[in-house]
């Protein structure tokens, strides 16, 4: 599918701007030109095709459906965890999803399941592993996302930390009854491309900068280098792509073009991936946000065992891929 | 006629703001808009997702940032 951006690519680098393929900068060149085209043909089919799918989950939807299945909570968790795929949110509904599916009835838990899938299973990061890295890759990283978030969302339900949730929340009165509206085909349609339009012209400099990065590497890191340190043969490599994603913070599409970088100059997959997950899904401008509704303890709880289902899925990928 | 702007002030909510403004200016409503930040304001119109729309206490559209055409359809709803 991509062989005409590569001859493109190919051309425009070393015909056109006469550099040699032997040449780190041409080699590196060539690179950028390539994944930019690739990986954004594979941003704009990938986040249009899952906006319309999504618009059909809206969160309304799912709180009613999670408010209605109190009874199995075991149901309850993996329900939300399979809806946080779909139905993710931007980073600033964060606080009004929690007061909504807490006001509802949602259990602590249950709505934890959800709020941790929501950001660790990123649609868009699973449309372009899909794309650069085949099926394989992309099952592994949402089934371990998931059932992070269904064993999560069961420990943190079971810890009995409603009182570590802000006051207020509990004492919201609001209208849980509001109407969602039903969008013909075609509305979705114009919605999703105008939600693609939007969502790329926000996210674009950290994919260009991301595959700029990874253009370097590949030009002047050999292949494999990095394996002697950040391999599988380093047990703390995985911890330490860890500490060093969650101050990091960029989108998945601009973090994905790198970890395929990564993994080429030896980085074994779990870790790079972990890197991945670190950087997208505990962010800080997210816990600040989360602050509101959560105090400090529990705050601190969630960030931990986020992280330590990410170290568990780094471990794990580094295990599985030989 | 009064155009709430409902969201805790990301982008969105801004450019929402933004083509709200467009669209008063285009349809020649006599409208004020106000924005609404504090999120228990937010939460009473039963609002999850922002940025929202509210016109005259009607909550027209949320999680989507609304066109000015979009707005301006909203508000010859509301005349």
């Amino acid at each position: 599918m991509f062989v005409p951006v590569q001859r493109f690519a190919d051309f425009l680098v070393y015909n056109v701007f006469g550099l040699s393929e032997k040449s780190k900068l041409g080699s590196a060149l060539n690179f950028f030109v390539f994944d930019t085209i690739k990986i954004f043909i594979l941003l704009f089919m990938i986040i249009y095709a899952i906006t319309f799918i999504r618009s059909f989950f809206p969160p309304e939807k799912t709180r009613k459906i999670l408010a209605k299945n109190k009874g199995s909570v075991f149901i309850g968790h993996v329900l939300a965890a399979l809806l946080g795929i779909v139905t993710p949110f931007c980073s600033c509904s964060a606080v009004p999803l929690f007061i909504g599916f807490v006001e509802a009835g949602v259990p602590l838990g249950v709505t934890f399941s959800y709020l941790i899938a929501a950001p660790m299973v990123n649609e868009v990061a699973l449309g372009l592993l899909y794309g650069l890295f085949g099926i394989k890759i992309a099952l592994i990283y949402v089934v371990s996302g998931e059932i992070i978030a269904i064993v999560s969302g069961i420990i943190l339900g079971r810890l009995k930390l409603e009182k570590y949730v802000e006051g207020y929340v509990y004492e919201m009165n609001i209208n849980t009854e509001i109407e969602i509206p039903n969008p013909t085909i075609k509305e979705r349609l114009i919605d999703s491309w105008n939600f693609t339009k939007d969502l790329i012209k926000k996210i674009w400099l950290y994919v260009v900068i991301g595959i700029a990065i990874g253009g370097f590497m590949h030009g002047w890191i050999p292949n494999k280098a990095l394996a002697p340190y950040m391999g599988k043969g380093n047990p703390f490599a995985v911890f330490i792509a860890v500490v060093v994603g969650v101050p990091l913070y960029s989108n998945a599409a601009g973090i994905i073009p790198l970890v395929s970088e990564l993994t080429r100059a030896g980085v074994a997959m779990g870790t790079a991936l972990s890197f991945m997950m670190a950087v997208t899904a505990l962010s800080v401008p997210e816990m600040i946000l989360l602050r509101r509704v959560l105090k400090p303890k529990l705050l601190a709880i969630f960030i931990t065992i986020v992280g330590i289902g990410i170290l568990f899925t780094g471990y794990l990928f580094n295990y599985i891929i030989a | 006629m009064v155009i709430k702007i409902l969201g805790p002030g990301c982008s969105n909510c801004k450019k929402l703001e933004a083509n709200a403004k467009e669209a008063v200016a285009k349809s020649g409503a006599k409208a004020k808009i106000v924005k609404v930040e504090n999120i228990k304001d937010i939460m009473s119109y039963g609002v999850m997702r922002t940025p929202a729309i509210v016109i005259n206490e009607k909550v027209k559209a949320f999680g989507k940032v609304c066109t000015v055409d979009e707005i301006i359809k909203f508000i010859n709803e509301e005349k």
